[in-house]
């Protein structure tokens, strides 16, 4: 038996050496998650909890998606904030003051979101100013549209629909089981897809003689990520099954990570942000792309307002405040490069969730607010570090 | 200004220097005597400008072999400033001006006249501009009137004047009248002239025979990397000089041309018409002039030209407008007209466009193979907006068996290529879009010997296809070898277009460098 762990051990190593940017930041979430795991005695992994930093940061995530593809198209968004507290507000008000139905004014908030985003991608690609300058504009315009859209104050009493946006879980249907029936159902149909998806490729590489992982290890691999998948299932079967939110992040996960990876715009949106010249050379059309992408950006801002609004259940003036720098560091901890062209959806997720964790941990062993500020503060520099020098000592000697 | 010694003031001794994978410069003397204008001409390539570059000490004393003395005295230069404090000045083909700022903070640009503490008298910068700008006839000008508002011709004396606050004692021109339209260049050369006067020696790299012939005291050729001969230029032809710089025997590795016998040939691929097209940020300057040329199905057909000549600007606003003002011109493919206003139009109507630059304009170095190779042709692998990894992958292991590319898989990031194997993956990308005239900018610049009899053959399998194919190329040995016409251009004009069977490089370098043109060569 031993002969074989050693083996296994090996290329788990080698494989781990080789894959560092891909899995780096993974492995930072998995040892944050240990940690903390171990100074609150168990508490960061309780089922409460756990459904509670899904719910605190789905804002966040949503906002870090949107702003991966930004600076993978080799821009910035500052603006999310300020829009994100304007569609919020946007929808507050409709459905308070006009009566309009929840659902309808989610929808709505979310074409005002694609309004801005319309507006602020008109300047930068077709105007041709840079869009640190248009969203530094963007941020001022639409917090002071916000507040006066509110007239200054905070509205409350929103609907309970609307609420549970945030609020809400998946229904529990079926006989009484102790745990959460359609969460468990959505986790192993997550298992099964992942697995499959996984054995595909498995294939594809070895019909192009490309170098697979070794028989045990893709067990081991498929293995570890059902084990992950389900104990992450069972854990929020076990409190109240899963969140809406995790939904509409899985949701997008899955839409925007396949949009990116496969679509023609996906990849002319890596295409420019790696090297736009080039790729305007090829055919590539710069001011539609850049359009698209800051549509992309404003929808997906107006969402994270209303999940935000659904999860305090009031609109306020400061909605969305410095959500902007919050979703920039998840982008660069995700694995984001200054210079575009670099990054992924799922990236974009952990980095997110490395903050969310951060966070959680720290205010479970009642570190203040203004040390939490520091540590974060210097995780954002060690990652960044972190993927610079990797990246330099990936590429001397062979460029 | 007088020099007591009657020896040389700048003498270069054996200068070899090595960059990985070539021996840019091999044993090079040079010899400048006071107060003289001193040419160096020679091909692209040949090494005229990594000279200048040591002397200068871009290239810091260490990273070349050799020694240079300076009046009288061996000199190793760490960087510009040394040997910029000895005397010794470049000014750059591309001007080193900051067009925000003006014409005085400019001049005193890292040489400010400041008193203590760092403080800049301005009343000092301002007095001493004037003079200076005197000195190389700006005095029209005011001395706080920004670069920018300037043109080509006056920037160029800025730096003169810059050069002269220096101090300087050796001005070395790196091609300055290559930007300049003849007006300026006379004015320029008249002010080299009289800097001769005052003593200042100078060494003037130029293609443009003709203004060697008019300034220059001495002239010595560079070919490959080594010293031909210095002549004196009073008893010189251009004619001469230009044996000098193309003198060696055409290479034995270009392809046996293979015949299109295909239904289309002898039929006119591309046409076009008088394309004429401006200076994206100089008006008035016309870098394509009224240029007409006609390329056959199955025809290899070169461009040649020296640096500014225009033919990378005419390729690269034929290929949907993507340089500069476009003014006049038509384009047809297969007898008809087409619209090239935008990339995908030019690549809808057949014209594919392989740029001489593949790391700035060609390729994305952070991607892999596969997705470089499937760029320009995206839609050829999608479905409905998708890409089909399926079908990309299956693209790129033919393009990586039939260009013979060489990497593990296809999916390593194309910056960890060498650049052999790189331009192989920019062809890849261009041949995939399904051409019928690509336009191959320099294919084989920065590639090594073996890449390029591979990339040769390319081009003559391309032909043998029916693909109509222009070679721009600085090599005229290149041209000779895989072309079956060459077209020369010279300031914007075609010059002369001559068949594979009349075309020597002597005959070319005239026609490129102005000396001759064919009589009703741009109709």
């Amino acid at each position: 038996m031993s002969p074989v762990i050693g083996r296994l051990a090996t290329v788990v190593a080698r494989s781990l050496r080789t894959n560092m940017r891909q899995y780096g930041m993974l492995i930072a979430l998995v040892a944050l998650l240990a940690v903390f795991q171990i100074w609150t005695g168990g508490d960061v992994l309780l089922p409460r909890n756990v459904s509670n930093i899904i719910n605190q940061n789905g804002y966040i995530l949503i906002l870090a998606i949107g702003m991966m593809i930004v600076i993978i198209n080799g821009h910035i968004d500052l603006s999310v904030g300020s829009i994100a507290g304007f569609a919020g507000a946007a929808a507050a008000v409709m459905m308070l003051e006009h009566d309009i139905p929840w659902q309808l004014a989610l929808v709505l908030s979310l074409l005002i979101g694609a309004a801005i985003g319309a507006w602020q991608g008109f300047w930068i690609a077709y105007v041709g100013l840079p869009s640190f300058i248009v969203t530094l504009a963007g941020m001022l315009l639409f917090r002071g549209a916000t507040r006066i859209l509110l007239e200054g104050r905070t509205w409350s009493g929103l609907p309970q629909g609307f609420q549970d946006i945030n609020q809400g879980f998946l229904p529990e249907v079926g006989p009484d089981t102790n745990y959460h029936n359609l969460t468990l159902l959505l986790g192993l149909a997550v298992c099964g897809v992942v697995v499959i998806q996984e054995w595909r490729t498995r294939q594809q590489q070895k019909d192009y003689d490309l170098n697979v992982l070794p028989r045990e290890l893709f067990v081991l691999k498929c293995a570890a990520i059902v084990a992950a998948v389900m104990a992450f299932s069972l854990t929020l079967a076990s409190y109240r099954g899963a969140p809406v939110v995790l939904l509409i992040l899985g949701g997008l996960l899955v839409l925007l990570g396949f949009v990116m990876r496969n679509s023609v715009i996906g990849r002319h949106v890596y295409a420019l942000g790696g090297n736009r010249a080039a790729a305007q050379l090829s055919g590539v059309k710069y001011r539609r792309v850049t359009m698209a992408v800051f549509i992309n950006m404003g929808v997906l801002s107006a969402l994270a307002g209303c999940v935000f609004t659904a999860r305090t259940g009031t609109a306020t003036t400061g909605a969305g405040n410095l959500f902007e720098l919050e979703a920039i560091a998840a982008a660069f901890i995700g694995g984001a490069s200054m210079s575009g062209g670099v990054g992924t959806v799922l990236g974009a997720v952990i980095g997110g969730l490395v903050l969310g964790v951060l966070d959680n941990g720290m205010q479970l062993l009642k570190i203040g607010e203004d040390w939490q500020q520091v540590i974060k503060g210097l995780v954002l520099l060690v990652a960044v570090a972190f993927d610079v020098w990797n990246k330099r000592r990936g590429l001397t000697g062979r460029a | 200004m007088t020099t007591e010694s009657t020896g040389p003031v700048l003498h270069m001794r054996g200068i070899t220097k090595a960059f990985p994978g070539v021996r840019a410069l091999d044993g090079v003397d040079l010899e400048v005597a006071p107060g003289e204008i001193h040419a160096i001409c020679g091909e692209n390539g040949a090494g005229k400008s990594t000279l200048v570059k040591i002397l200068s000490g871009v290239h810091p004393h260490g990273s070349y072999r050799g020694e240079i003395l300076f009046e009288g005295e061996p000199c190793r230069f760490r960087d510009i400033r040394a040997s910029e404090a000895r005397g010794i000045v470049i000014i750059h083909q591309e001007l080193a001006l900051i067009p925000q700022l003006s014409i005085a903070e400019n001049i005193f640009l890292g040489n400010e006249r400041a008193g203590r503490g760092g403080i800049i008298s301005w009343s000092e910068t301002l007095r001493e501009t004037e003079a200076l700008m005197r000195r190389v006839g700006l005095a029209g000008e005011h001395p706080q009137t920004p670069v920018a508002a300037l043109g080509v011709g006056k920037q160029q004396l800025v730096e003169i004047a810059k050069a002269l606050a220096k101090r300087v004692k050796l001005l070395i021109l790196d091609e300055p009248t290559a930007a300049l339209n003849d007006e300026d260049s006379r004015e320029l050369l008249r002010l080299i002239t009289g800097l001769r006067e005052q003593g200042i020696a100078c060494v003037l790299i130029s293609h443009k025979l003709n203004e060697v012939r008019q300034v220059a005291d001495t002239v010595t050729i560079l070919r490959d990397g080594r010293t031909v001969e210095t002549l004196p230029m009073a008893t010189t032809s251009e004619d001469r000089i230009i044996r000098g710089m193309v003198g060696r025997e055409l290479e034995q590795f270009y392809p046996e041309r293979t015949p299109y016998t295909g239904e289309r040939a002898g039929q006119v691929a591309l046409a076009v018409s008088d394309w004429t097209v401006r200076h994206p940020l100089d008006q008035q300057r016309r870098v394509v002039d009224s240029v007409s040329l006609e390329v056959r199905y199955g025809e290899i057909l070169g461009l040649a030209g020296l640096m500014g000549a225009g033919r990378t600007e005419l390729a690269m606003s034929v290929f949907g407008r993507s340089w500069g003002r476009y003014e006049r011109g038509t384009v047809a493919v297969h007898g008809h007209e087409v619209s090239t206003r935008t990339v995908s139009d030019a690549i809808g109507a057949g014209i594919a466009y392989v740029t001489e630059d593949r790391k700035t304009y060609g390729l994305n170095l952070l991607d892999t193979i596969a997705r470089n190779i499937s760029l320009a042709a995206l839609p050829r692998v999608a479905r409905r907006g998708f890409v089909d990894e399926h079908a990309e992958t299956r693209v790129a292991e033919g393009f990586r068996a039939s260009m013979n590319i060489k990497t593990p898989t296809v999916f390593e990031p194309v910056g960890r290529l060498s650049g052999g194997n790189q331009q192989k993956v920019v062809l890849s990308n261009w041949i995939n879009t399904g051409p019928e005239v690509l336009i191959l900018d320099e294919p084989t610049r920065g590639i090594d010997v073996g890449a390029k009899s591979e990339i040769y053959t390319v081009i003559d399998q391309l032909a043998a296809q029916g693909k109509a194919v222009i070679v721009i190329s600085s090599e005229l040995s290149e041209l000779l070898g895989v072309c079956d016409r060459v077209a020369t251009m010279t300031a914007g004009r075609l010059t002369g277009i001559l068949d594979r069977a009349e075309a020597t490089q002597e005959a070319l370098m005239r026609l490129m460098t102005g000396t001759d043109e064919q009589t009703g060569a741009g109709a």
